[in-house]
């Protein structure tokens, strides 16, 4: 750590909740719209988050307009952010924020507390574990998830196993494969319990011909056994029931995203019930006055360049509110999503609230669903509808956002639906 | 040591809660013991995975020596506990029932409880119910109080009595499983075990799952134990505000149901199962179990089953074709503590006093109390007590107690450096888990995972097959 002057470490403006992408680039527009104090807070040792272990090439396309490796991006933005001005605090973490309150921070130079006019939630995701995935069996090492993957080969050069198998079929669980090369473990197989995988077209046959993994749709995880240490698992194929063995002595579990809303949920802070993160309207603004969320504590996850821009526009959204020109909504309207769309960001809507980052709603269903015709209603009354050309679960579809003008402040919630 | 006519005075098998205590309580004498434990790290069977709740005995058999040796472990448990820095708390329980033929059960419950010399449980009514336990699903017909009932930390339990008889002298002997006994004609035992041989004269077999085995090892054939295993599920700690208390069901002839309960950690707890298995190993979980602790999980406090789980165990009890514990001490010396079935930790320092005084009694065992005893206090894991990241002071002393590793559970580099370097080091992941509550939360290592095993493996900790990823 670098010394910092003590005023913007103890009386910051902003702080902002995390030093992955989203915070970061909050951290440099909120500088760059001129607020003095900004302060970062990272519990990991380096800036940066989940990037610095993610080794794959094409961050940054979306913004900073060109592509790179996960480790380069998050140095270029952990660079940017203190080139701008703002202290990023590394080492320390949130550890009480009662609703109300001020932020509670411990670190190995201490605990103590800060009151800042804003605060914007940028803690991230994190892939939901085994157990949370309640996959019966025995509960051997070598059950990991792509984070930890990631962390032990790319940041400590570790070995992993030799045979793995991968539960998942998304952009990550593919990139998980590489990973596990890159440790010494041949992938067997990604399962998924879809009917097809939900990456790139071309991504099973790279992993076939370069990787020599196959894919099985359609395949759940019955069973995990082994002891210490993974030895096989069982597959049950959906459609026929049949159960089969498959030695292997890794099991990597990818995607199945959840925010890290803890801090939200320290600070009674409103969550949406598809996302689970905090509910934002489109000017990010969470429940409780004051506090901005963006990024991936929002949603399931999205590309890192995507939850950077999030962050770009909460600060943006932040410096208004902090130069007055925006005063906290006193009520908003639920953005709601019926099954099987899974959830919409971002999910609530209050008056003047501007257009939403990027000037469009994240969709996302919790099937595969081809041709679905999309209907925003309020009161029965119809807003918005168009045929998409499909959803896969595990990625966004951007709806745009001419329907919120719309809205009838009075006709209560937003309804999202998929008609027959 | 060389006049001496055998190795140890005593010699305990079994490093679970049971054979903890007792080589704790026989290392406050003037006796050279052994603990003989098969595996790598004390407390990591049976001891580490089971409800981890203190029971009073208020609904034990009546006039059975688990009866008597729960309530007497209920009261020196309570007590030691504090002093030893074992994470302790007196919830209290709720027995409900859910039907008119469960609720004609509880009379008989209130009688047996006062047979078992426990007055403090008291009739609730549906109300008064609701007040305590607003998340109780509905369809209650009636309910008990037991305000004695506690959530304790299995772990620290038995790794606070192992340290403790070591601080006293005790030789811990890791990976040392017990192949075989002989007799030595005159008095006293040769062990046979995986780390070459060790002469006792005093022998207690606490081995659990394989108390049966040990016995016969000794020419008894007693009882037989047969596994039974129960399975669990750990909710995020979001789902703590939902139980203050534990709930019970109303017990029936083959099992005391499925019970819910905050965890000493800050989560609650679902379970347990309750299946007959062949096999001492058969630890994993299954499908139909947890589809059924869910099913009635969600009947009694239907919240609970929408919040995340963050663990799913299993463990296995050391059940046996009889009632009662069977615990029984020989002339010769020879103490056989087997059937221990779930009450082990609530009952360990009764029982422990009890072999402790039975080898005294039918045995000859000579108890010269020592003029030092050491004792200890273990660093604290439990979510009620104060925990070093909180820890202002301390940190400002040591900014190790500071830096957070395990964010989940706030698990500081301070307590992994201090578990590394305690009389009883952890052997692997798990059992660092154990000692601080590391990777324990809701992501179970993702973001962490790797870190702590590079810790781990800078401290020297795993011995075997260090290509390997040692993960969550």
């Amino acid at each position: 750590m670098r010394a910092r002057a003590p005023d913007v470490t103890d009386k910051p403006t902003v702080v902002i909740v995390g030093g992955g992408p989203a915070g970061l680039a909050a951290a440099i527009e909120i500088r760059r719209r001129g607020v003095d104090a900004v302060l970062v807070l990272e519990r990991e040792p380096h800036p940066g988050g989940i990037p610095r272990h993610a080794q794959h090439h094409g961050f940054g396309v979306r913004d900073l307009r060109r592509a790179m490796s996960g480790p380069r991006y998050a140095e270029r933005y952990a660079l940017a952010a203190a080139e701008a001005g703002a202290a990023i605090l590394t080492e320390t973490m949130v550890t009480d924020w009662a609703p109300g309150g001020p932020l509670e921070l411990t670190g190995p130079r201490g605990r103590r507390t800060v009151e800042p006019m804003a605060v914007v939630l940028a803690t991230g995701c994190r892939e939901r574990p085994r157990s949370a995935r309640l996959v019966p069996g025995t509960r051997p090492q070598g059950v990991i998830t792509t984070g930890t993957l990631q962390q032990l080969v790319y940041l400590q050069g570790r070995r992993v196993g030799e045979r793995a198998l991968v539960v998942g079929a998304e952009h990550v669980s593919f990139s998980a494969v590489a990973t596990l090369a890159h440790g010494g473990a041949r992938t067997v197989a990604l399962v998924t319990e879809l009917p097809r995988h939900q990456s790139l077209a071309l991504a099973p046959a790279g992993v076939r011909i370069r990787y020599g993994a196959k894919v099985w749709t359609r395949t759940r995880v019955s069973a995990i056994h082994g002891r210490p240490w993974v030895e096989a698992v069982d597959l049950t194929d959906l459609d026929t029931g049949a159960v089969r063995q498959v030695d292997c002595d890794t099991v990597v579990f990818t995607a199945d995203w959840i925010p890290d809303q803890e801090l939200a949920v320290m600070a009674r802070i409103e969550l949406d019930p598809g996302t689970l993160g905090p509910a934002v309207d489109p000017s990010l603004r969470t429940s409780r006055p004051s506090v901005f969320a963006a990024g991936n504590v929002l949603h399931g996850a999205e590309p890192a360049d995507v939850a950077a821009l999030g962050g770009r526009h909460a600060a943006a959204a932040t410096a208004r509110f902090l130069a007055g020109y925006a005063d906290w909504p006193a009520s908003r309207l639920p953005i709601v999503c019926h099954s099987p769309l899974h959830w919409i960001s971002p999910n609530a809507l209050s008056p003047g609230c501007g257009p939403p980052p990027r000037a469009r709603f994240a969709l996302r269903a919790g099937k595969l669903l081809s041709r679905p015709l999309i209907e925003i209603s309020q009161g029965g009354r119809t807003l918005w509808s168009r045929r998409l050309r499909r959803l896969v679960p595990g990625r966004s579809a951007g709806l745009p956002t001419e329907w919120v003008d719309r809205v009838a402040p009075e006709a209560g919630a937003v309804e999202v639906s998929v008609h027959a | 040591m060389s006049d001496e006519p055998f190795d140890r005075d005593a010699a305990i098998v079994g490093g679970g809660v049971v054979g903890a205590a007792i080589a704790r309580e026989l290392s406050h004498f003037q006796l050279r013991c052994a603990l003989l434990e098969a595996g790598p790290d004390v407390g990591a069977g049976t001891s580490k995975a089971n409800t981890a709740l203190l029971h009073t005995g208020f609904d034990a058999k009546p006039d059975t020596l688990e009866s008597r040796l729960v309530r007497r472990g209920h009261e020196l448990l309570s007590e030691y506990a504090p002093k030893a820095g074992i994470p302790l708390e007196r919830t209290g329980a709720l027995l409900v029932a859910w039907n008119r033929a469960e609720e004609a059960e509880l009379d008989g419950i209130i009688e047996r409880s006062q047979a078992n010399g426990y007055g403090a449980i008291r009739q609730l009514g549906l109300e008064e119910l609701r007040e305590l336990e607003p998340h109780l699903g509905h369809g209650a017909s009636g309910a008990l109080e037991v305000p004695d009932e506690g959530i304790i930390c299995p772990f620290t339990t038995t790794l606070a009595y192992a340290t403790e008889a070591v601080a006293n002298g005790c030789d811990l002997r890791l990976e040392t499983p017990l192949v075989g006994v002989n007799r030595i004609a005159g008095g006293g035992f040769r062990l046979h075990t995986g780390r070459g041989e060790l002469t006792t004269r005093y022998l207690v077999n606490a081995a659990g799952l394989r108390s049966d085995e040990v016995d016969r090892m000794l020419g008894r054939e007693r009882f037989i134990v047969t596994p039974r295993r129960g399975e669990l599920i750990v909710f995020d700690k979001f789902a703590r505000s939902l139980v203050g208390r534990i709930i019970l069901a109303v017990p029936t002839k083959t099992t005391k149901g499925v019970l819910i309960a905050p965890t000493i950690y800050g989560n609650v707890m679902l379970g347990p199962t309750a299946e007959n298995v062949n096999s001492k190993q058969d630890t994993g979980s299954t499908a139909a179990g947890l589809a059924y602790l869910r099913r009635e999980g969600k009947r009694v406090v239907p919240e609970l089953v929408e919040h995340e789980v963050t663990a799913v165990y299993a463990g296995l009890r050391a059940a046996t074709e009889h009632a009662d514990y069977q615990l029984s001490i020989d002339s010769d010396g020879y103490a056989c503590v087997g059937g221990i079935r779930s009450t082990g930790l609530s009952a360990s320092m009764a029982i422990a006093e009890h072999v402790r005084d039975g080898l005294a009694a039918a045995a000859g065992l000579r108890l010269e109390s020592k003029v030092d005893v050491a004792t200890t206090r273990m660093p604290n894991i439990g979510e009620s007590f104060s925990r070093p990241y909180a820890e202002a002071e301390r940190i400002a002393r040591d900014p190790e107690y500071g830096r957070i590793v395990c964010f989940c559970e706030r698990v500081t580099s301070g307590e992994i450096r201090d578990a590394l370097a305690s009389p009883i080091p952890p052997a692997d992941l798990d059992g660092l888990r154990r000692r601080t509550r590391a990777l324990m939360g809701r992501c179970q290592g993702f973001f962490c995972g790797a870190r702590i095993a590079a810790m781990l493996d800078e401290a020297g900790v795993r011995p075997t097959d260090t290509t390997r990823t040692p993960a969550p």
